[in-house]
């Protein structure tokens, strides 16, 4: 199995706060890994050093290494701007521009050059799109906006611009938390079907979910990794008496 | 002594009585306005008002499209220094300016906006028109000392905190997760502001424009004090031109009677003024009801 | 540097940007630039006319030149510096003072317009023998700048050195207490009965548009209102600082209710239910309990449209406000000017000398503006409360 993202004694504090203690752990390829652990603990904010998007708050300093395929993604000379192009993220709030449909996945791709516009343009909207599970439901109103479709619609519209960039690693932070059940089945049956192609790290509150969709799953609690391992090993059988502790529900 | 019940009956209907006075205030203008300008158009022709191109009230001759013209020359010079300066000065306190800048310089906005127009009006006919007379005059252009740029441009500065203050309030409010969604994509903070923030501000902004212009038609103290009493159709902005509202003070500072054409003319400009400020107002809550709409703001 | 991280055009985009924001940065600095550049005018054109000057010159005093004053100083040598306005007075300076009568002796006198710009180094009028006398009078000592006390006591003037912007300033406070004394228990009472009793219906709905409306009009077609009715129809004296005071009340008006509103938004609905709770009217918990909390706001919100009802012009001279007024007015019937229409009316004076004045004008009006809202800012700041 191959390692495509590794970090080292990740380090972070938000001015004197310190709020990674030191997290390595190593993320496998075409995998999806599942974050968990109670609310302040960390996990969201580990995941946002992995695209740098802790780099928009102010105050904050990272210490420690994170790379993507053995290259480090806060090295000399890296920039930020092309690390989120190979690293790819999606919100926990629905998120599509005020564009239509079909800018919303243009929007990206163009800018970056990967395409011209016209036929190639459409080729990779249309491909994303139905990556993403969407194509059928909106093929015939690309031109709509984007905020008119429903939350899980939006939803798997954020993820097909973001497939749209082909980036190596999509990173999820509680990305059915906003949805109803149904919504969110539909986006975890996506999850499965596109870690064939992308590595997906996902935070998650739900328990269950992690159960039900992840390969590896990392329990974090109070800045600290702790456990870290396939799911089953997790649910099933948890080395540490704080992971059992929280999965038991006598925390959280 | 009265019961509570009776008590609280004739404090509402004192509240109530209260809070008619804006609307008997609204209809006061208009009606003052309106009864005064039909006056004028019982003695003058409406359409040689609107379309007649001789404003010479001596000669009782009352056409006032340049004046009209003039009204929105201005206007337009003024809206061309306040909309890009407005706009990008909200961006930057916004988007870049860390919250010491901002703190500092938002008060100073604030003065600029509490500057009194009569004070803006001196400058501009004492510092600003003789600058611009002799900046043109070097290179051969005759400029009268009340040429049109003058005004124009301190007008446009005194809509600058207008402009800014309106579109940093809508520019904050777009959601952060809007942003982010564009930045986690590889997009530069440039190029998220540029596509994604503004067009999702847009609607806030023209209520913004809006508000600007119609500030900008009504505004008197700067025009009076830099710009002509001529009125005086052209393109040229080195030229004197003159306003709606110089006329109208012209009209009511003279010693002509009241019932006099001169007089009640001025009420019909300052009808025109009134029915378009006003609908301008209209159009603009409606574009700031939509923006509030879309990201469910309840208050702004 | 590692490429393994490259995006095709990215150090263009990166360089874009870097332009963008330096674009609008610039035109923040545009901004403030002029704010700065537009004070420092001010501060340039006016502060001369905090001080005054005074020449010493032979004043003769006898029953003829008592009587006939122009003649108390030497026309041809003295004439040209000494103000008219000075030897005006020097009959009513008589009275106080007695022992003057029958000497011929040096006095300090007011100076005459021209040669107080001249030695402001404004601008100058003078021939060349003038000046040759007033620098031989400067090394003698027999030239005094003071303290422009004219300006702080005096009203209007045709005289530029004798005009003083104290009449406009009491005509402002006259003007501000009628504004205030309608515009505010008005407006408050308006935000209650918006916020605390009325229901969404039709008819708020139309107050609601209508102040906001209400507040995107013209000023100057708020002086047409003061004109036609208060005026014309209700025959409230013309220039006379009722009128004025109660056509910038209706204008206040919706800056008032707007944040008269907000304050009593900001009290927690807890406290009513509390009220309520208690067995109390709706009046009764507004008055003891929700007032009370809402005032600070509502304070905030009166002292902003103070400060803009103050540097209002256009519709006080609709309403006639900007006579000539060379006594400070005692009476709110009276004839009466103000601060910002002072500075209008000097503004338009054809000598030079009155453009000193109009700047000082603006700097004692701009230090008044500024003081209020600084007030406001700090109030707000105090009593902000985040429940």
């Amino acid at each position: 199995m191959n390692i495509k993202v590794k970090t080292d004694k990740l380090k972070l504090w938000y001015g004197d706060k310190q709020a990674l203690n030191g997290v390595s752990l190593d993320i496998y390829e075409n995998k999806i890994t599942a974050f968990i652990g109670p609310s302040g603990c960390g996990k969201s904010t580990y995941l946002r050093c992995l695209n740098r998007m802790n780099d928009l708050i102010g105050g904050v300093t990272i210490k420690g290494k994170v790379t993507l395929d053995g290259h480090d993604i806060y090295g000399v000379g890296v920039d930020e701007v092309a690390v989120r192009k190979k690293i790819g993220m999606v919100f926990q709030q629905p998120n599509p521009f005020p564009k239509s449909i079909y800018d919303n996945v243009a929007y990206a791709p163009l800018m970056h050059d990967m395409v011209k516009k016209g036929k190639e343009c459409d080729a990779l909207v249309e491909r994303s799109l139905r990556d993403a599970g969407l194509w059928e439901e909106v093929k015939d109103k690309l031109n709509e906006s984007g905020t008119t479709l429903s939350g899980g619609q939006q939803q798997r519209l954020c993820i097909a611009r973001t497939i749209a960039v082909e980036p190596d690693v999509i990173l999820m932070d509680e990305p059915t938390s906003a949805l109803d059940p149904i919504s969110t089945q539909v986006i975890e049956n996506l999850m499965t079907k596109l870690k064939e192609k992308f590595t997906i790290i996902v935070v998650t509150h739900n328990m269950q979910q992690a159960a039900r969709i992840a390969d590896y799953t990392a329990f974090f609690h109070l800045g600290n990794l702790i456990e870290y391992s396939e799911t089953e090993k997790i649910f099933v059988n948890p080395q540490e008496e704080k992971t059992e502790q929280y999965i038991t529900g006598k925390f959280g | 002594m009265f019961n509570r019940n009776f008590r609280e009956s004739i404090v509402k209907a004192l509240l109530i009585t209260a809070s008619l006075i804006t609307i008997l205030t609204t209809f006061g203008i208009l009606f003052s306005i309106l009864f005064e300008a039909i006056e004028f158009f019982k003695m003058q022709s409406f359409f040689y008002f609107i379309f007649g191109a001789d404003w010479f009230p001596e000669a009782d001759k009352f056409g006032a499209l340049p004046l009209f013209a003039g009204t929105f020359y201005i206007t337009a010079i003024a809206m061309l220094i306040a909309l890009p300066i407005g706009l990008l000065s909200a961006i930057y306190m916004s988007e870049y300016a860390t919250k010491r800048v901002r703190e500092t310089l938002k008060p100073m906005l604030e003065i600029l906006a509490g500057i009194p127009t009569v004070v803006y009006g001196f400058f501009a006919a004492i510092t600003m028109a003789p600058a611009i007379v002799e900046f043109f005059e070097m290179f051969g252009f005759h400029v009268s000392f009340q040429n049109a740029l003058a005004p124009g441009i301190v007008m446009g500065i005194m809509i600058i905190p207008i402009i800014s203050s309106l579109s940093d309030d809508v520019i904050s409010s777009v959601p952060k997760h809007v942003r982010h969604g564009s930045l986690a994509l590889g997009m530069t903070k440039s190029e998220t502001i540029i596509h994604i923030v503004l067009p999702s501000a847009l609607p806030g902004i023209i209520s913004a424009t809006l508000l600007g212009i119609s500030r900008a038609l009504g505004e008197t103290m700067i025009v009076v004090m830099a710009a002509g009493l001529q009125a005086n159709m052209t393109w040229n902005p080195l030229e004197t031109m003159t306003t709606v509202t110089v006329c109208i003070v012209d009209a009511m500072t003279g010693d002509q009677e009241f019932s006099s054409p001169e007089t009640l003319g001025a009420f019909a400009l300052g009808l025109v003024l009134f029915v378009v400020t006003l609908s301008i107002n209209i159009v603009s809550v409606y574009a700031i009801r939509k923006f509030h709409k879309k990201y469910k703001i309840s208050n702004l | 540097m590692d490429n393994y991280f490259h995006i095709p055009q990215l150090a263009k985009r990166k360089a874009k940007a870097k332009r963008f924001k330096y674009i609008a940065m610039m035109a923040l600095v545009a901004s403030v630039a002029f704010l700065a550049f537009f004070l420092s005018d001010m501060i340039i054109k006016g502060h001369g006319a905090f001080t005054q000057t005074y020449v010493k010159v032979p004043v003769l005093i006898n029953e003829k030149t008592a009587k006939f004053t122009h003649l108390a100083v030497d026309r041809k040598e003295y004439g040209f510096m000494v103000s008219r306005a000075w030897l005006r007075g020097l009959k009513n300076t008589l009275k106080d003072t007695p022992e003057w009568m029958n000497t011929n002796k040096e006095r300090w006198t007011l100076a005459n317009s021209n040669v107080d710009q001249f030695i402001k180094g404004k601008y100058n009028r003078l021939k060349p023998e003038q000046i040759k006398k007033i620098e031989q009078m400067q090394k003698d000592g027999k030239v005094e700048r003071r303290f422009n006390n004219i300006f702080f006591e005096k009203g209007d003037s045709k005289i530029p050195e004798f005009s003083g912007f104290m009449a406009s300033i009491v005509g402002t406070i006259m003007t501000m207490i009628i504004t205030m004394l309608i515009a505010v228990p008005l407006g408050v009472m308006t935000a209650i009965y918006l916020e605390e009793f009325a229901k969404d219906n039709k008819f708020t709905q139309i107050i609601e548009v209508n102040i906001n409306n209400l507040a995107a009009i013209p000023s100057i077609l708020f002086g047409l209102l003061g004109l036609a009715i208060f005026i014309n129809f209700f025959g409230v004296p013309r220039s006379s600082p009722l009128v004025g005071g109660m056509t910038l009340a209706l204008m206040s008006l919706p800056v008032i209710i707007v944040s008269s509103k907000a304050a009593l938004k900001s009290v927690p609905d807890s406290i009513r239910q509390a009220g309520f709770a208690l067995g109390l009217t709706k009046w009764q918990i507004v008055r003891d309990h929700v007032l009370p909390l809402a005032m600070p706001g509502m304070l905030t919100g009166a002292i902003i449209a103070l400060a803009q009802a103050m540097g209002e012009t256009a519709p006080l001279i609709m309403v006639g406000m900007i006579a000539f007024i060379p006594d400070i007015s005692t009476s709110f019937l009276d004839a009466t000017t103000v601060m910002p229409a002072q500075i209008f009316t000097w503004s338009g004076m054809p000598e030079r000398a009155y453009i000193e004045r109009t700047a000082a004008g603006i700097l004692v009006l701009l230090g008044i503006l500024i003081s209020l809202n600084a007030i406001a800012i700090y109030l707000r700041k105090k009593y902000t409360k985040t429940w």
